[in-house]
């Protein structure tokens, strides 16, 4: 018998690793990839071996070390934090008793794990795919439902290349028209998260539709990924097209010859069908989406650069203007204050959200030319070492360091300030990372999120600057 | 995880309530890439003078606790943090089973992930109970988990509730893991038709 009601990605990649489901527990789902780092992964070994399971599937594993590893070459060799260098190293022994692929730091494929594992191809649509990390969502950018996951569940994904999952809502979020050519994939998601909140995802699986998406590269289509978890949703979804196959094709573990035909016959499955039914339709234009800068200390507060710093008292709830107050305190600013007259400390190019080499291009096209004022700091952390040798290739790293940034080795580094790349209490930065929380980039930090060219104008300017007053940009 | 079988151990008294998980293990040791040896920092802050020698007036530090598999304590015991590193704790120093008149919510289910058995009593019992230990310190309790019943030298026969579910669970070692792979004939079996269906996956 067919079922002919139409159907959303979500629940077509649900039916399609739907394994079992026990009265009275919760469904259990297959699991098709497993990425790894080394902060969330060494209990689960450990526990592992405590009740001798051994891994189910090492294949289906994809590690890499980026969250402790230091940027600074030299200290890549004796790492100078003996709990990050425990943590490095256990990783290395438990990849290698095991025989899972590691991207160790000596590695020519090494950077954060959202970066490196679309790469090499390692997800394709259709799949599931798991991380002990919230920003999994990323990979939603092909069509793979992909989301974080605990300790206790990278252990039982580890055994059982299964786990336990509720079933999620589904949210439609549409985003039709043209983005302006300074705005991007980072201020779509940021607009998102402004217009429907931090809890607004919650309890669903968002995909992503509308005109202006499927103008967006993939690159630009995993930064909008990647903050799906900051609106609460347990994942992100873009359907796979044209430039998703062009993406993976010739990739290391993309599939080839008779089997790239047989995947693609496939992945083109996978959208949703036309007239499938969701939960919830949230609509925006692209055309009004203008470069956005976070004020507060959530990814919802939040508002275009050319606005200002806006006061309890301009919500309506009593919450957000509670939320609201604290914010401002932690950031030390007044209502009232147009964004752009708010000066930094300190900039940052990196983190999976904006690390790939299309970051990379935008910004130094911003930065070329410019001089970084003496007393601002400003470091670009390239995604993975692919992309630093892409950048240096396009010589990427000479508009940065000729603009008297620094050019750094890759890893998470300032995205949140484990490696050692930290703000100083009360410095404030922009930054292209994806959370701005009290203390994310090191206690009492001041973190604004924004684009890639609009962290290149604020570390050129001093200040936040709307970039579309920019000439010759 | 280990099966829970019915067992006579000596009872450890912590006559305290409302202890919290910061106090169960400390923030200092959660940097740990281990899951195991939190045990030798359980209740660090009580359990140690600063000069790290052992605190005598510490009442697991008794001499005649040694080798307790049962705590009995006061109320509303593991309230704080949700995290897993206080059962990890509890297990890997020793104790098996804790008996309270109430557990935060989140520590309870905890307990059961790691072959805890929490075991809930009501406040008249719990005083007799602590009682007999305090008559008798090393004295040794016997929980049969099948028949839900704790019994006591001095001739207490205690029945506790829990839920079935739990207890089966417990009885056969299954932790949320042990639970799937009881099923993995069909994870077998559902890999078989997955690996027909999409054989680029396993390939390179
Ligand atoms: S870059 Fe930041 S968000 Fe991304 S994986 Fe690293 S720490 Fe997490």
């Amino acid at each position: 018998m067919t079922d002919n009601t139409p159907k959303t990605m979500y629940q077509k990649i649900w039916d399609s690793h739907f394994v079992h489901q026990e009265p009275g527990q919760a469904p259990l789902l297959y699991v098709d990839r497993h990425l790894m780092h080394e902060v969330t992964s060494p209990q689960a070994f450990e526990g592992l071996k405590i009740a001798h399971r051994p891994i189910r599937n090492n294949h289906s594993i994809l590690a890499t070390l980026d969250h402790c590893v230091p940027t600074k070459l030299s200290d890549r060799i004796n790492l100078p934090d003996p709990i990050g260098a425990k943590q490095v190293q256990t990783m290395i022994d438990n990849c290698a008793e095991h025989s899972l692929t590691l991207y160790d730091m000596q590695s020519s494929n090494n950077g954060i794990i959202h970066v490196v594992v679309p790469e090499h191809g390692f997800v394709h649509p259709g799949m599931t795919t798991v991380c002990g990390d919230s920003h999994t969502a990323t990979h939603g950018a092909f069509g793979a439902l992909a989301f974080g996951i605990g300790t206790s569940e990278v252990e039982h994904v580890m055994a059982t290349q299964c786990l336990p999952q509720m079933k999620s809502k589904t949210m439609l979020v549409k985003v039709d028209g043209k983005l302006s050519k300074y705005s991007t994939a980072k201020d779509i998601a940021l607009a998102i998260i402004g217009q429907i909140g931090t809890a607004g995802g919650n309890g669903y699986v968002i995909e992503y539709a509308g005109d202006a998406i499927s103008a967006l590269s993939m690159q630009g289509r995993m930064t909008l990924c990647n903050m799906a978890i900051e609106s609460g949703a347990r994942a992100g979804l873009v359907a796979p097209d044209e430039k998703t196959y062009a993406y993976l094709e010739g990739k290391e573990f993309a599939p080839k010859g008779a089997a790239w035909e047989q995947a693609l016959a496939y992945w083109k499955t996978v959208p949703s069908d036309d007239g499938a039914v969701f939960d919830t339709v949230v609509e925006l234009r692209a055309d009004d989406i203008a470069p956005q800068v976070t004020w507060g200390t959530s990814p919802e507060q939040v508002v275009p650069v050319d606005q200002s710093v806006p006061a309890p008292d301009d919500f309506d709830n009593e919450g957000k203007q509670i939320a609201c107050k604290s914010a401002l305190d932690y950031m030390g600013l007044e209502p009232g204050t147009r964004m752009t007259d708010i000066p930094v400390d300190y900039v940052f190019l990196g983190s999976c959200t904006n690390s790939r080499i299309e970051d990379f291009r935008a910004a130094a096209e911003v930065a070329k030319g410019t001089r970084v004022p003496d007393n601002i700091t400003a470091i670009a952390v390239p995604g993975s070492y692919q992309v630093k040798k892409q950048a240096e290739e396009e010589g990427l790293d000479k508009i940065f360091t000729e603009a008297g940034w620094e050019w750094r080795e890759p890893g998470c580094s300032m995205c949140l300030a484990m490696n050692g790349d930290q703000l100083q209490p009360g410095e404030r930065c922009a930054s292209t990372s994806n959370r701005n929380f009290e203390g994310r980039q090191g206690k009492g930090g001041r973190t604004h999120l924004v684009s890639p060219a609009m962290a290149a104008a604020t570390a050129a300017a001093g200040h936040f600057v709307d970039i579309r007053q920019l000439e010759n940009h | 995880m280990e099966k829970y079988t019915t067992h006579t151990s000596v009872a450890a008294l912590m006559n305290r309530s409302n202890v919290d998980t910061d106090q169960i293990i400390a923030k200092q040791f959660l940097k740990k890439v281990e899951r195991t040896g939190f045990g030798q920092h359980l209740f660090h802050d009580w359990r140690f003078l600063p000069d790290g020698s052992p605190n005598p007036d510490f009442e697991l530090n008794n001499p005649k606790f040694e080798g307790a598999r049962i705590l009995v304590c006061g109320d509303n015991f593991g309230c704080g943090s949700s995290r897993e590193h206080a059962p990890w704790a509890i297990e890997d120093y020793g104790f098996n089973t804790i008996v309270s008149t109430s557990f935060a919510d989140i520590f309870y289910n905890n307990c059961f992930k790691n072959g805890i058995l929490p075991i809930v009593v009501d406040a008249d019992t719990l005083q007799s109970l602590m009682a007999e230990i305090t008559d008798d310190e090393g004295v040794a309790f016997t929980v049969n988990l099948e028949d839900q019943l704790l019994t006591t030298p001095g001739g207490m026969q205690v029945a506790f509730e829990l839920d079935g579910f739990r207890k089966h669970n417990l009885l056969n070692g299954l932790d949320d893991i042990g639970l799937t792979l009881q099923h993995t004939d069909r994870i077998d079996q559902f890999e078989a038709q997955h690996k027909q269906q999409f054989p680029w996956l396993w390939v390179g």
